[in-house]
């Protein structure tokens, strides 16, 4: 898909507060693919974490916000350990979600999950998805 | 000095079956553990955010708990505390900055500076018990069982934290070599699980615990060995939903490795609450001949 890029598209605040967050040189992305290559969760996400790298390079928000890469992404640290600039992707995308429950939206409704599953599941499943899904 | 323990929440409730293995065992070992008699939640995940420091506090409350008993080091069973206690203790005696904002936001607590060690049982196994060691205490050896090593990721990454090589780690191997088992090495032995996605994205989750079943099965392995009771979660509980959605997937029986350690070292099969896994567990165990029968 060809994107047009100006002024007028670039989201610098969203940019910059992705950069703030996540405490990553956003800019030091060479566009290796290794992220990509090694993302356990590949084939589910819409943005394949080397575009989404680009995409955020030129504070293409809106894209990023639609994609479901962040939402997906289990934190396994993989592309994080691989990647060649020393870039923590997986804080990158932390910095993506917290952009979203900041605003006090959850990704999931703790209310909506049947009560037989939340019996089964060990506490630090739900520890943990409510701390990075919900607000 | 004893070692400080540190269960974490799930050990005491959907993962009794690696608490009171692992505690069996350590005790036949005589490894003197003892549990903080006062402890909170870890938060599971380590804060990813550099502008939120308040996830940091619950774990480093429960290291500041282990120095004020004056002991110096904390041991953990379950990967993911370890990974999220680790990971505070390395930001509390690393960054300068954020160590002297939290020491300020918990005025009522002495200062904290990272000076408990933080290890998990494997690596306590490796580097101060030593596997030679191990080796004489075994009783009932798992000879002829083919396991295969499953690290997931809170073990091995970031590197800050990491037990072993990320991508080429042996630690495992070396347990369960060391126990007797025939480890069968695969390539899907770090990938993760699908973690907390059981709850945002259930079907992505149930897609990679397949992809590491499967994986694993293709090599000939008999059953996993793991460390996490969110992976046990997503490769054993939710294994009836991975066998009835993939054509050709099979039954593979979830061990945690404190398990397999306590019937080699000749724990009874009871004090594992075998009850807690999949039923082709123990019986597999019974099959090998490892324990004489299963657990009523």
């Amino acid at each position: 898909m060809i994107r047009k890029i100006s002024p007028r598209t670039i989201n610098d605040d969203f940019r910059r507060k992705v950069k703030e967050i996540s405490g990553q040189d956003i800019q030091q992305c060479f566009q290796c693919g290794t992220c990509s290559a090694s993302c356990p969760m590949g084939r589910m996400l819409d943005l394949l974490p080397r575009k989404l790298m680009s995409l955020l390079q030129f504070g293409q928000s809106d894209a990023i916000a639609a994609a479901n890469t962040a939402w997906v992404c289990a934190s396994c640290h993989t592309c994080m350990v691989r990647c060649p600039r020393g870039i923590d992707i997986t804080k990158v995308m932390e910095a993506i979600r917290q952009l979203t429950l900041r605003q006090n939206i959850n990704r999931i409704n703790p209310s909506e999950i049947p009560a037989e599953e939340v019996n089964d599941m060990p506490q630090i499943a739900m520890v943990s998805g409510f701390r990075k899904l919900t607000s | 000095m004893s070692i400080a323990y540190y269960p974490g929440c799930t050990l005491k409730t959907k993962g009794k079956n690696l608490e009171k293995s692992a505690l069996a065992a350590m005790e036949v070992l005589g490894i003197d553990v003892e549990e903080l008699p006062r402890w909170n939640c870890c938060g599971a995940v380590y804060s990813l955010a550099d502008d939120d420091l308040i996830h940091v506090v619950a774990p480093v409350r429960d290291l500041v708990r282990v120095a004020e008993r004056g002991q110096d080091t904390v041991i953990t069973l379950c990967s993911m505390c370890y990974n999220t206690l680790a990971r505070a203790n390395d930001l509390m005696k690393n960054d300068e900055e954020k160590r002297k904002t939290i020491n300020d936001f918990m005025d009522e607590e002495p200062d904290y500076s990272g000076e408990v060690r933080v290890v998990h049982l494997l690596d306590y196994l490796r580097d101060e018990y030593g596997w030679d060691k191990l080796k004489e205490k075994l009783k009932s050896p798992l000879n002829g069982m083919k396991v295969a090593p499953y690290y997931g990721c809170t073990l091995l990454r970031p590197k800050e934290v990491a037990l072993d090589h990320p991508d080429r780690p042996v630690l495992m191997h070396e347990f369960l070599e060391t126990l007797g088992a025939d480890v069968v090495d695969f390539p899907n032995a770090m990938e993760c699980c699908g973690s907390y996605q059981v709850l945002g994205n259930p079907d992505a989750a149930v897609e990679v615990s397949h992809e590491i079943l499967s994986g694993a099965a293709e090599k000939g392995a008999e059953a996993l060995a793991l460390t996490c009771p969110l992976c046990d979660f997503n490769l054993g509980k939710r294994q009836d939903i991975i066998l009835e959605k993939y054509e050709g997937a099979s039954e593979v029986p979830i061990y945690y490795f404190t398990q397999l350690l306590a019937v080699a070292l000749g724990v009874a099969p009871e004090e594992c609450h075998f009850e807690l896994n999949r039923d082709s567990a123990a019986q597999l165990l019974k099959d090998k001949n490892i324990i004489s029968a299963v657990p009523a």
